[in-house]
């Protein structure tokens, strides 16, 4: 069941005409905790079988053999899979699909090239005999020492980092901005291996008919995968459906094409029968992405005033030794701080993993969290209090273009959390608070940022006779609450209430509703239902104010206004009329509109646009026993414009406990020698669990911003884990003194040093 | 596959007669084992589920002022019997800061003095093992160990066991009751878990088939029920094992301590009880520096077994600060994070009564 089947309660008198704005509840909140929501596991058409992958144990080296006479032998079992039998795909693996698409493993040859990769598939009537059937196939290899780490990894130089970001960027001269310094300030961060972890695992659910394949599967971006798959298979992109109601959760990790879930349509091909294939926790350590580690240096200069006169940042970022993305972390110095010379600067060091991939506020997430850290300690060094340095060294534009900004509220941001926070009262020197329980007390900051992208996206509307609208467009809601906000957004432009419009999303045959990732899913298909909502009234208003029948005729020049489902002389309330009289009279069952998005090019020239905030943290620390607790966190951030302050409030504190997450708990454990992950499960890869979040808040900075779209949406899915993560570690410092300096933040580092 | 017999015995007798067989295992709540069977780890032939055996749940005080605890006792059941937390209040603050609430309504108390090592390699049944599969090698020697054992280790294994519950019951002098074939026989706790030796393999004192059907405390026991603490340092606030654990307890006369009981979880492949940091601290006024001194004695043979040096100052500095706690006073409530070092810092708790 999906949303779009249910009605929404919300009492009609909350909204005075406008939809957008409205703190309203999520339409999915009720299926999902009442377990009515399907996700793709859930799928299960006739005549299923269950695949698994067989994962390798080996970072590096080739298979030499699988007892695929063993497996096949065992009840059950329909079909083992292997570079020898598997059938032919009409897109090599081993070339990167446009425009965002990684090399994946598909059983291509026998190499194997990280730890959990699929070498084989076994296909079964019950999961029991594919799972049994893949131990028997008693794996064996041809071992290669693997490289796993910083020395023994090959550096090079990256022609692009993240997803097509420049890996060089120099504004100013570097060297002049140093020698200009009165005092440089320079320190290495080290950031672990992450993993999305999404509750949800990877799933497909993959049904053939003749050329035609439907697939059930979690999914981010959902045309752009169905044209992916079409091409791997070789057919015509309109014969490929996915339908994706529900994600549970995604972070980056299911917006790009991954080698389990080919693997799971190819089977379903290979066999003749629908097939399920679903990751489980331990092998989604591997072939769907992660953040992938980081070693980075900040280099500062600051003159006696604390105004930085160079800021060189440079990252080494840990990429697969078949595909290249690398964590663009250094490029979040080119963001923030006003600085006549910046330099940003990327290496690549190829390790025997899988690729990573872009997981939540990808760069951003990793180099805020070395750069805030740089930055309180250049505030230190210069015996500044920390944000009156940020302020010190305010960009007012975009600091290595000039460019102005589209709009920056941070100032705002900064005064706003601060005045909540009692930032006003910290004192600068660390180790000097306590509470009444004699912990240690420190008080840290951060600066958020995000880039706000708009991307290509399209909708439909649908107006009915009867005055209620359908409206359609190929979104995602991996919980973050695009069934709420994007229909909210379809219902302003319609004048009409919520509840009179239907909504339809999640599936790859409505129109592109574009990618649910950069944090831009409502900008862009937020976007396009706003516009085809108003292509709708427009097209409605032409009728009506050319209908002499109608009170608004006439009325062309002055306009018309939408509301409640009616349309009202603009200076004249008392003349209206209610879509479905318009209709009637006009003899039209329905008006079909649509609408697009995308960035103005000429703004998109024009300005620097993101997303800001401001975060602020309270540890307490255990003298004696160093255990670290966040106790308060505020953030403010300036995002535009909110379309529902209660899913964005969401966003904001999932972002915050992400930075907890980040600072304190996270890391993947890879054996040195074998690239095995020794705590590939959530009992020992740690997240934070409800007794490690704190009293939270989250300030929602008004902004208005022309250029960034007509709506003037940023924003505000990422953005709440950057800045948190340095704030933490500021404030751990504040509170004992010890600068820590990688992630993450773990009772010997303190314990050593104290 | 690993294809099993399912067997589920109506009684003890029962039980012990089935699991003499060759190739058997006893199943309780599953919470450890059917993990430990789904990756591989064990593969047991013949499951005996002893969750339906008869009389094995109950709590039962005895004259002499003692107490039985039934080996299918569930955890959480254990730590809210009102009277068990007031006379034993640090095993019941152990108990609850261990695991979930899911698992600790299901675990039971047999299954938690059996529940393996959670040595990362133990559980990947493609690194080597001497634990799991004796004579492979002991691939944490070189690994991924920094919290493995500092106490009582051998080169053949450096694993920790991790229970939270064992520990207090090691300090308060607990006893195993088993029955077998053989009839039935008590076992210290304090010798039921067993240092790896050359043999890490064998983990218990149990013998073959030997079922656990309770736990016994003794009524001396209760004499520490106002001075009792149970703390647990965690890499995440809840729902972790613990990097190191203390159990600190003293009956105080006059200012000065008439007995005092110490043990440490998360050092060694044991629940290990410092006897000669208890003897330092008796007849002794309490302070900071007879606490930290017994903190030293307590990891006077302590040496690192890998990346895990800290681990012994930080048990040093948790048994000092357990005893100082423990002086303290038991809270009259359990804290709502119990046994952790911020238990004080929200001032609700989570409706345990210690102390009535
Ligand atoms: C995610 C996770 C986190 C956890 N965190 C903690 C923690 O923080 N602290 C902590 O202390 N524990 C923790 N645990 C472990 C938990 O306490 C144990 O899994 C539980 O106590 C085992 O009890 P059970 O009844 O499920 O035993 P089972 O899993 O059924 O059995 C465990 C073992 O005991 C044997 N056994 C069971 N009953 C008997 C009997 N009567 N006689 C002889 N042998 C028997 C079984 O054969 C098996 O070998 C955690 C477990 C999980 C899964
Ligand atoms: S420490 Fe013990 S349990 Fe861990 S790998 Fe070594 S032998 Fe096995």
């Amino acid at each position: 069941m999906s949303p779009d089947t249910q009605s929404t309660t919300i009492p009609r008198h909350v909204r005075h005409g406008s939809n957008a704005g409205q703190p309203v509840s999520r339409r999915d909140g009720v299926l999902k905790v009442t377990g009515a929501a399907t996700y793709a596991a859930d799928n299960h058409p006739e005549g299923m079988l269950h695949a698994v992958i067989v994962p390798s144990t080996i970072a590096r080296g080739r298979v030499r053999s699988l007892d695929v006479s063993a497996a096949k032998a065992h009840p059950g079992i329909v079909e083992v899979i292997t570079p020898e039998n598997r059938i032919p795909l009409h897109f090599d693996p081993n070339d990167k699909m446009p425009p965002f698409g990684f090399r994946v493993e598909v059983l291509q040859d026998d190499s194997v090239r990280y730890v959990n990769q699929p070498i084989a598939v076994v296909v079964a009537e019950t999961l029991e005999a594919a799972t049994e059937g893949a131990r028997l196939l008693a794996p064996r290899y041809e071992e290669e020492l693997p490289r796993t780490d910083l020395d023994n990894g090959e550096r090079y130089d990256a022609e692009a980092v993240g997803v097509g970001a420049p890996a060089v960027t120099t504004a100013g001269d570097i060297d002049a901005g140093f020698a200009a310094a009165t005092r440089v300030t320079e320190a290495e961060y080290y950031t672990p291996p992450q993993y999305h972890n999404a509750m949800e695992p990877h799933a497909v659910v993959a049904e053939w008919n003749g050329d035609h394949l439907t697939l059930d599967m979690p999914n981010q971006a959902l045309r752009m995968s169905a044209a992916s798959y079409a091409q791997y298979f070789g057919i015509p992109v309109e014969n490929v459906l996915i339908r994706s109601p529900f994600l549970g959760g995604g972070f980056g990790s299911k917006a790009i094409l991954n080698g389990p879930q080919i693997l799971g349509i190819l089977a379903a091909r290979q066999v003749g029968r629908p097939v399920k294939l679903v990751l489980t926790r331990a092998q989604m350590y591997g072939p769907v992405g992660h953040r992938g580690r980081t070693w980075q240096k900040l280099r500062l200069g600051t003159d006696a005033e604390g105004k930085l006169t160079a800021l060189h940042h440079t990252s080494i970022g840990a990429t697969s030794s078949f595909d290249d993305f690398v964590e663009p972390a250094a490029n979040t110095s080119l963001m923030l701080y006003a600085s006549p010379a910046i330099r940003a600067d990327h290496k690549g060091l190829r390790l025997d993993i899988g690729t990573p991939g872009p997981m939540r506020a990808p760069g951003e997430a990793s180099g805020s969290a070395a750069l805030e850290v740089a930055i309180d300690e250049a505030a230190q060094a210069c015996g500044m209090d920390p944000l009156a340095f940020r302020l010190a060294n305010y960009a007012e534009t975009e600091p290595t273009s000039g460019r102005p900004y589209s709009s920056k509220a941070l100032r705002e941001c900064y005064e706003q959390g601060a005045a909540s926070f009692g930032w006003s009262n910290r004192p600068l020197e660390p180790g000097t608070m306590r509470d009444e329980n004699g912990f240690l007390v420190g008080w840290g900051m951060g600066t958020a940022v995000f880039p706000c992208p708009q991307f290509p996206a399209e909708a439909r509307a649908t107006l009915r006779a009867d005055g209620t609208a359908l409206v359609e467009t190929g979104g995602v809601d991996m919980g973050q609450g695009a069934w709420t906000a994007l229909a909210q957004l379809a219902a302003e432009a319609l004048g009409l209430d919520l509840d009179q419009v239907e909504f339809h999303s999640g599936r790859s045959d409505l129109p592109d509703g574009g990618v649910a990732g950069g944090s831009g899913h409502t900008a862009s298909a937020g976007q396009a239902l706003s516009n085809a909502g108003s292509d709708v009234i427009a097209q409605l208003s032409e009728i009506a104010v050319n209908d002499p029948d109608s009170p608004l005729f006439g009325a062309g020049n002055i306009g018309v206004v939408a509301g409640e489902g009616r349309l009202y002389r603009r200076d004249d309330e008392t003349r209206s009329e209610t879509y479905a009289e318009i209709l009637a009279r006009a003899g039209r069952a329905e008006l079909v509109g649509s609408g697009k998005s995308g960035r103005d090019p000429a703004s998109a020239d024009r300005f620097a646009m993101n997303s800001h905030g401001a975060v602020f943290a309270e540890v307490k620390v255990d003298p004696a026993l160093m255990q670290v607790k966040v106790t308060r966190l505020v953030g403010a951030f300036a995002a535009g414009r909110v379309i529902n302050p209660k899913l964005v409030r969401s966003q904001y504190y999932g972002g915050m406990i992400w930075g907890i997450s980040f600072a304190l708990q996270e890391e993947a454990l890879a054996d040195r020698r074998t690239g095995r992950i020794m705590n590939a499960d959530l009992a020992e890869y740690h997240v934070p669990v409800n007794a490690d979040v704190p009293e939270m808040e989250a300030i929602l900075v008004p902004e208005v911003d022309p250029h960034v779209s007509p709506l003037g949406i940023k924003g505000v899915g990422e953005i709440g884990v950057t800045g948190t993560v340095g704030a933490i570690a500021n404030a751990v410092w504040h509170a004992t003194g010890i600068r820590v300096r990688k992630y993450p933040i773990r009772l010997e580092d303190l314990l050593a040093r104290r | 596959m690993n294809r099993f017999d399912y067997i589920k015995p109506a009684s003890v007798s029962e039980a012990v007669t089935e699991a003499a067989r060759p190739g058997s295992a006893y199943l309780a709540a599953g919470t450890n084992m059917l993990d430990l069977m789904k990756v591989g780890v064990v593969g047991p032939e013949r499951i005996i589920d002893v969750t339906g055996l008869p009389g094995l749940a109950d709590i039962e005080w005895l004259t002499d002022g003692s107490v039985r605890i039934g080996a299918l006792v569930r955890n959480s059941d254990l730590a809210y019997d009102t009277r068990f937390a007031e006379t034993f209040p640090m095993v019941a603050e152990a108990l609850l800061s261990g695991a979930s609430a899911q698992l600790r309504n299901a675990a039971t108390v047999g299954g938690n003095l059996m529940q393996r090592t959670r040595c990362a390699y133990f559980l990947d049944p493609a690194s080597a093992c001497n634990k799991r599969e004796p004579g492979s090698g002991c691939d944490a020697r070189e690994g991924e160990n920094r919290l493995h054992a500092v106490i009582g280790f051998t080169e053949h294994c450096i694993a920790v066991h991790p229970s939270d519950f064992c520990v207090p019951l090691v300090a308060l002098g607990a006893e195993v009751e088993v029955e077998s074939l053989d009839g039935k026989r008590t076992i210290p706790l304090a010798e039921f878990h067993l240092l790896p030796g050359d043999t890490p393999h064998v983990e218990t004192a149990l013998r073959p088939g030997e079922l656990i059907t309770g736990l016994k405390l003794p009524a001396q026991a209760a004499a520490f029920s106002g001075h009792a603490r149970y703390l647990k340092l965690r890499e995440r606030t809840s729902y972790a094992f613990a990097v190191v654990s203390a159990a600190a307890a003293l009956d105080m006369a006059d200012g000065r301590i008439r007995q005092a009981r110490i043990a440490l979880g998360g050092v060694a492949a044991k629940p290990w009880r410092a006897e000669e940091a208890e003897a330092s601290l008796v007849g002794a006024e309490a302070s900071p520096s007879v606490f930290a001194r017994a903190g030293e004695i307590a990891l006077a043979g302590a040496h690192p077994s890998g990346s895990n040096a800290f681990k012994i100052e930080l048990a040093r500095r948790i048994v000092a600060r357990a005893l100082a706690l423990a002086l303290e006073g038991t809270p009259e409530a359990m804290p709502a994070l119990p046994a952790s070092p911020f238990s004080t810092l929200s001032g609700e708790t989570s409706g345990v009564a210690h102390v009535a």
